[in-house]
């Protein structure tokens, strides 16, 4: 990657810095290879990126600080501030950007505790914001997230939890012993981001064949990895299948 | 070399000597030359059942461990329909994904492609009209009684009441019928997109619906008659896959199997979306936590579903049908012609004999498409399966940056061993037909 705000190599180098850390390139009139397949996609990522990395501050509003003073009453206010490293209210939801070493502590008060009781582990999946602009694609920033969606079913309410790992140390706890749904769910993250599951029963792929190398839905998990060929002619990645050089 | 033993012969499974050692012709009823008289239950056998096989509901692959006939490991593998479509929308803007996601459970095309577009809606910050908002549930609903008429039939099929089957999906193309004189296809429809519908309901529509509506009662009526008091479809189905609220709960499992359970867990009541809070319906449930309990919630919601469907008709109000925003509306309203959807001519005829701009505008959107703020949201809906939720992560661009769905079957199959485990072989078919996944969705 050549800048931060890459999406692809067709447009690599393309854009210019805009002031203020963030990255705009492109706009209606754009600039570069003129790819309008789409598959050169125009970016304008705002300054912190596609995950914005202030913290609400409290009031978080609705029975978003309900539950947050119930997680903090449930784990001790010591672990909490560990923890949760910051609290994120955005269009109606709210996410948890969590320590992984506290992941578990976490989904086991918020599925127990009376006040709290998300029953129901409704989806984990992984996000790599590798390319998003921003600080948190910046080399060394924990690019995998693994984002757990949790539901309540007593109290009909829904939270994020998040937790970011680096591609060095994909390591995160399993909450499978927790939620018994989250099995398959972690399987699939870590069959699509490389994600390591520690404590699975038995962390397999689950999509892809079992002797598959690489892991796809990776942002630089090369377009058109498995090699083409058809009558000696090669059939290039779709990402660079379009430009106009 | 080859020799028969002529007092050990017998006529299913020949064995003969050869350098290797003795070699069977395993075909039957040989187990005692092969095993001896010992056939107490110690031995394990495994049977790999699937991918292709007519009653496993699609490419999913079982592997049982058996003792006889009894179940003791059944393991479930997927992947065979894997298609990368969650990638492949990365790499095509916000609009085409609708395209894309429409074909994961291409059972409940229509769910899919309301879910995207609610998630993508409130990425967006915007509200679709409230003539598009009534006219996906109008769709959605019918598209669940088609999706439910499918898994009575192929469940059917697999349990042997072949007029179940072919009966199911007579009415199911009934349903495919109004939704292909709406959308112009019969599956993969596309039709709902950000901001809207594709395009308002085509004249004549109306009045086929309510034809349908006096229809279907009657014809789903008729499986009451075929199936519900029939002794062999009441024992194949009683007291099979059982799984209580607690287990639903810990594997996540939600839907009919849910409801089946004793808990009215339905999304469109206790989180309602596209105004389902002002319709009339009711959530039914079974307290029998089997295979026949998902078969009554599943009938009884197809009536709901009609319910729903008159109740949308009266609603209808005229209006757009697509957001006015000019920078997020599809350009041209297509126009519905004998093949299906295509170019509206009189749009044709604008942008390419008046306007320049328009013409611009045009190849902007539809090129490009428009952008999204920031964010990830997560939007659930009921499915005919359970709760189909979206994922959705934006960067900024024109593009998605992350759709992930999360997918009932997906989640629902992770209850095959629960359900099947300790019973037998014939009744995980039972099980698995109960749960009714859809393997394009499962596999993605």
């Amino acid at each position: 990657m050549t800048g931060p705000g890459d999406r692809s190599g067709t447009d690599a180098g393309q854009g210019a810095a805009a002031p203020g850390g963030g990255f705009r390139k492109g706009a209606f009139g754009v600039s570069g290879s003129g790819d309008t397949s789409g598959f050169g996609g125009l970016v304008r990522v705002e300054p912190g990126g596609a995950v914005a990395l202030h913290s609400t501050d409290r009031p978080y509003g609705g029975w978003f600080d309900e539950v947050t003073d119930a997680l903090v009453e449930a784990v001790g206010e010591a672990t909490y501030a560990a923890a949760v490293r910051r609290v994120l209210v955005d269009r109606g939801e709210i996410t948890y950007f969590v320590a992984r070493e506290h992941l578990l502590t976490l989904v086991q008060a918020l599925r127990d505790d009376d006040a709290l009781r998300f029953e129901l582990c409704s989806s984990v999946s992984g996000v790599d914001y590798e390319g998003s602009g921003g600080p948190a694609a910046t080399p060394g920033r924990p690019r995998l997230h693994v984002v757990y969606h949790l539901t309540s079913m007593t109290y009909r309410r829904r939270i994020r939890l998040e937790v970011a790992v680096t591609v060095e140390d994909p390591h995160v706890p399993s909450v499978s012993s927790v939620y018994p749904t989250a099995d398959w769910h972690e399987r699939e993250t870590y069959d699509m981001f490389g994600v390591v599951f520690d404590g699975h029963p038995a962390l397999t792929r689950i999509l892809m064949p079992d002797d598959w190398d690489g892991h796809p839905q990776r942002k630089d998990y090369p377009l058109g990895g498995v090699p083409v060929e058809y009558h000696g002619a090669t059939v290039p990645p779709p990402d660079t299948r379009r430009s106009y050089r | 070399m080859t020799t028969t033993d002529p007092g050990t012969r017998d006529p299913y499974a020949g064995s003969r000597e050869t350098t290797e050692g003795r070699v069977y012709t395993v075909t039957g009823g040989d187990w005692d030359q092969a095993f001896g008289s010992d056939l107490t239950g110690e031995e394990r056998l495994v049977v790999n059942m699937g991918p292709q096989h007519p009653s496993t509901h699609g490419v999913l692959r079982l592997v049982l461990d058996l003792e006889g006939e009894t179940v003791t490991k059944a393991r479930v593998v997927i992947g065979y329909l894997h298609t990368g479509i969650e990638k492949n929308v990365e790499y095509r803007n916000w609009t085409q994904g609708t395209t894309f996601v429409t074909r994961m459970d291409y059972l409940s095309p229509l769910y899919n492609e309301t879910a995207y577009c609610l998630a993508v809606e409130k990425l967006l910050g915007i509200d679709a009209p409230s003539r598009a908002q009534t006219i996906r549930v109008l769709v959605m609903e019918i598209n669940r009684i088609a999706s439910h008429l499918v898994g009575l039939a192929t469940g059917g099929m697999e349990l042997g009441a072949l007029t179940g089957m072919t009966n199911g999906f007579r009415e199911r193309e009934l349903c495919l019928d109004l939704l292909e004189e709406i959308t112009g296809l019969r599956m993969n429809h596309a039709y709902v997109r950000p901001g809207g519908v594709a395009q308002d309901l085509p004249p004549g529509a109306v009045e086929s619906i309510r034809e349908w509506l006096t229809v279907m009662p009657e014809r789903l009526a008729g499986y009451h008659k075929l199936l519900t008091g029939q002794p062999i479809w009441q024992r194949r189905l009683k007291d099979v896959g059982y799984l209580d609220v607690t287990g639903c709960l810990a594997l996540g499992i939600t839907g009919p199997v849910l409801r089946a359970a004793g808990l009215p867990w339905d999304l469109r009541r206790t989180e309602p979306y596209l105004g389902y809070q002002d319709y009339d319906f009711e959530v039914p449930t079974a307290d029998t936590s089997d295979a026949w309990g998902r078969y009554l919630v599943r009938m009884a919601e197809m009536f709901e579903s009609l319910k729903i469907v008159r109740q949308a008709l009266d609603r209808l109000e005229p209006g757009p049908v697509m957001v006015e925003d000019k920078k997020i509306a599809w350009p041209a309203q297509l126009s519905l012609g004998a093949d299906g959807m295509g170019n509206s001519l009189e749009h044709v005829r604008h942008i390419m004999g008046t306007s320049m701009e328009a013409l611009i505008h045009h190849f902007k959107l539809v090129t490009e498409g428009f952008r999204v703020p920031a964010g990830q949201v997560y939007v659930p809906v009921e499915s005919p399966r359970g709760e189909l939720g979206y994922h959705v992560v934006s960067d900024g661009g024109t593009r998605p940056f992350r759709v992930h769905v999360r997918d009932p079957s997906f989640v629902n199959l992770q209850a095959t061993a629960a359900m099947s485990e300790g019973g037998m072989i014939a009744d995980v078919i039972a099980a698995i037909a109960s749960i009714d996944p859809v393997m394009g969705g499962v596999d993605r």
